[in-house]
């Protein structure tokens, strides 16, 4: 376990080197949290409650998906290129061997650089989107909790899926083409474009079903205080689920990639 | 231009020679870009104006800053690598040769898949001038292709102006992007949806609004949000033509600073 | 133009002073200037082959930097075959060859012949003359089957030699290296530094090199320089730096049976190890006294001087000259 929480802080501490990139990032976040809250404001005018959001709530949602897209990873990136380079090198017969679990070791690093990235990159967007609109934040200190709890099991669900997307480049020569995809889905289906409350008849349906909307969409409710009491715990379960059901694939995958090595030799 | 052509026509070549993986590059990128007018297809499942424009109008916007910033960033995309190449010490290697460095950067990598985002631009401008009820005479006709033409020289003046930025700070790039793709974003919109202060910003400080904002609304008739005369419509060649220079001037600036301090 | 051909390179009190920020605190930062060349004359003749040397950071790649119109200089003159580099920038470029030995010039994911083909339309160089060029490049650097390799494909003494070949494509009449050998193994070295010996030879271009392998020097040039801290600290025949250098050879005495020192005028033990003793004598003193001396007072079986070794002169240089700015 202290291993484990050794390589989540090296995690943290080495994307926190990068401060250049992350003020740029925090810059970008913030204009276009901006542009794209007014149009939201515009499309709320039109209609009030749309998806159960009153205005408040559809642009804290804008912003919140702001502060989220580089934690959770929303267009992807983070650790999947360096571990796809591992495995096409042949790097990673090193790491099977190694006394720690490879999924667990990268979970690890990338928790890390989740939680920096909430606090560098989310932050600063989440206080200007405060500043110039009406927010619907919650006071209660509890709803904060909650949604951070929520946080955790997003990126624990944001790792998994990243993971079977690096794994994937055991089987095939060129991944870029599965990465595309991911993120594609990712950015579509985690409500990074719209809110998936908002998203018609089944297409909505399906889309709040999928993995991706345990990343965004359910700690959005979450912190907008659309899930209380048991709704909560029904929230929390969908997250787990998904998280539970993606770590266990990783973890076949992994399990034929190692016997796959071992045959190869390498 | 003779050393742009000659670096662009290599790399085309070489992107040719594997036509399958260009052909899912030029879908992914198509698709890519696709997605903010899926996005604004999923809005008008909910409403049937947004800002006061109907999905035709938006589709129009749309269309002529996408496609406009599709050129720009197909003939000067590479030149927001500029920051990347000054650190790795790459830009050396061009000044040693008889051509222009910003030629040389701006063909380097030249990448035929952006042609993605020009071709989804142009349909959904196409989709937007057959549904958008407009009385076309021959000023109207023509002020679209003078949108996209004159939008592209802005959107690449900016490229460059960013580019120019990294000669002084090399992590800039991404602060550029803000400008650029989060200029294509806003202009996607009706001006009517915006503050009037960001409105503003964009016509008197980035004049953003000469790519499609202005001459859209002389096409569609309709009143400036901030209360400008309709014939701002015409003036986007001479901002086109000024953002070129400027965009040079600042060029010219980094490059005379890079070659005084050699970084 | 009497004198082009003399001063074909011409520098003469060349300063470049860079403005340095350091962060000193959570905000401030602190300004420094940076000499980093302080005031540097030479001239090099057409035709003339020349290794130019220095610890890191001494001013070399700067100064190149200035001879090939990359940096402005912020004094001094400087003109190569006639044109003032960091005006005339692209003028000049078609009469230089230019080859940085840790980064290439070639374009990166093209296949080396995309690269020369660029080259071929950028310079302007005839059909014929490039064909030729080219055919003998090819040739010589061993490029044969490399062309249609992309250049990131390629190891580092194959892209060297295709780097080689690119900047000589137009003909220059100034070719600068730097570090041209930097990370080649010994093969590769050797197919190198053959190649430009030839070309000075037969073309008689001008070749101005900056390395940290001194076997580059000794093989190649017959005039070398020596640049520490921004100011040129030797400009001569490489046989002359030992004087300079006030340094030592050595006579290794083998004798017939395990003594103590021996004592001779002029000369002292350094080492001693079993029958076998090493004698420390100055460069340029000679040997033939010495050897007389030894061979009359004791039983020597064999003799041999070494040469010393040019590294240990130049760091000997180096060495001084930082003691005396403390």
């Amino acid at each position: 376990m202290r291993l484990y929480a050794a390589v989540a802080a090296g995690g943290f501490r080495r994307y926190a080197t990068y401060r250049a990139a992350t003020a740029a990032g925090v810059f970008t976040n913030t204009v276009f949290g901006l542009i794209v809250a007014y149009t939201y404001l515009a499309l709320w005018d039109e209609r009030p409650a749309l998806g159960g959001y009153d205005q408040a709530q559809a642009v804290t949602y804008v912003w919140l998906g702001q502060a989220m897209l580089a934690a959770c990873s929303l267009l992807g990136g983070g650790f999947e290129d360096e571990l796809v380079e591992r495995i096409r090198s042949g790097d990673i017969a090193v790491d099977l061997y190694r006394p720690a679990d490879l999924q667990l070791w990268w979970l690890a690093g990338d928790l890390g650089r989740a939680v920096f990235h909430l606090i560098g990159r989310g932050v600063v967007p989440m206080v200007c989107g405060a500043l110039l609109f009406e927010l619907a934040l919650p006071t209660a200190p509890g709803v904060w909790l909650a949604f951070l709890c929520s946080v955790l099991l997003a990126f624990v669900v944001s790792f998994a899926i990243r993971y079977l997307v690096a794994l994937s480049a055991f089987w095939l020569l060129d991944g870029a083409g599965v990465t595309q995809i991911a993120s594609l889905a990712g950015m579509f289906f985690s409500g990074m474009l719209l809110p998936l409350n908002v998203f018609p008849g089944a297409l909505g349906e399906v889309a709040r079903a999928l993995p991706w909307s345990a990343l965004l969409q359910v700690p959005a409710d979450v912190l907008l205080g659309k899930h209380t009491g048991f709704g909560l715990l029904g929230a929390y379960a969908f997250q787990a689920a998904w998280a539970v059901v993606l770590l266990g694939l990783g973890r076949l995958l992994q399990l034929a990639a190692t016997r796959r090595v071992v045959v190869q030799g390498g | 231009m003779a050393a742009y052509r000659l670096i662009v026509g290599a790399w085309v070549r070489s992107t040719m020679a594997y036509r399958t993986s260009f052909a899912l590059t030029l879908c992914a990128n198509f698709a890519v870009t696709a997605f903010d007018f899926v996005a604004i297809l999923l809005m008008f499942s909910h409403v049937d104006a947004l800002g006061g424009f109907t999905l035709g109008e938006i589709a129009f916007l749309y269309g002529t800053t996408g496609t406009a910033f599709g050129l720009a960033e197909l003939f000067f995309g590479p030149v927001q690598r500029l920051g990347s190449r000054v650190r790795d010490g790459t830009l050396d290697t061009l000044l040693v040769r008889p051509a222009p460095v910003l030629a040389q950067v701006a063909a380097d990598r030249f990448a035929l898949r952006r042609l993605g985002r020009i071709t989804q631009g142009l349909l959904v401008l196409g989709y937007g001038l057959t549904v958008m009820e407009v009385d076309w005479d021959p000023v109207k006709v023509l002020l679209v292709p003078m949108m996209l033409l004159c939008g592209a020289a802005v959107f690449g003046s900016i490229l460059v102006a960013g580019g120019a930025f990294q000669f002084f700070a090399q992590d800039a790039s991404e602060v550029s992007n803000s400008f650029t793709y989060g200029g294509n974003t806003l202009l996607q919109y009706p001006p009517t949806v915006f503050a009037k202060e960001l409105v503003r910003g964009v016509t008197f400080v980035l004049p953003l609004a000469f790519v499609n904002w202005l001459p859209a609304l002389y096409v569609l008739d309709r009143e400036n949000p901030i209360g400008l005369p309709s014939w701002l419509a015409f003036l986007p060649p001479f901002v086109a033509a000024a953002c070129c220079a400027l965009a040079g001037l600042a060029w010219r600036a980094g490059l005379r600073s890079y070659r005084s301090t050699g970084s | 133009m009497a004198g082009l051909d003399d001063d074909f390179i011409l520098v003469d009190g060349v300063e470049k002073v860079f403005d340095v920020r350091k962060k000193t605190g959570f905000l401030r930062r602190e300004r420094r200037e940076v000499r980093a060349v302080d005031g540097i004359s030479f001239s090099v003749a057409r035709g003339e082959m020349v290794g130019y040397i220095g610890p890191n950071g001494a001013g070399k790649s700067t100064t190149i930097k200035m001879l090939t119109g990359i940096l402005t200089p912020s004094g001094g003159r400087l003109r190569v075959a006639g044109i003032e580099p960091a005006r005339e920038r692209t003028r000049l470029a078609r009469r230089i060859g230019v080859v940085f030995g840790q980064r290439t010039t070639l374009w990166w994911d093209l296949p080396l012949i995309d690269s020369y083909r660029l080259m071929h339309r950028m310079y302007r160089i005839p059909d014929a003359r490039f064909r030729a060029n080219l055919d003998r490049c090819v040739e010589l650097l061993d490029l044969g089957g490399l062309l249609d390799v992309p250049v990131r494909q390629l190891s580092l003494g194959q892209r060297m030699r295709g780097d080689i070949a690119a900047a000589l494509l137009h003909d220059p009449e100034v070719l600068y290296l730097d570090e041209p050998t930097i990370g080649l193994d010994v093969v590769s070295k050797a197919k190198v530094r053959g190649f430009l010996r030839d070309l000075n030879a037969e073309s008689g271009t001008t070749v101005l090199l900056t390395t940290h392998d001194l076997q580059d020097i000794e093989q190649l040039c017959r005039r070398v320089m020596v640049i520490d801290h921004g100011r040129l600290m030797y400009d001569g025949a490489l046989a002359g730096l030992h004087e300079v250098g006030e340094s030592e050879r050595t006579l290794v005495v083998d004798l017939a049976r395990e003594l103590p020192e021996v004592s001779v005028a002029g000369a002292r033990v350094v080492r001693v190890e079993g029958p076998r003793q090493w004698l420390a004598f100055p460069a340029s003193a000679s040997a033939a006294p010495l050897v007389t001396e030894l061979a009359a007072s004791y039983p020597v079986v064999d003799l041999s001087v070494r040469e010393p070794d040019i590294e240990a002169v130049i760091a000997q240089m180096y060495a001084d000259r930082s003691a005396a700015l403390g």
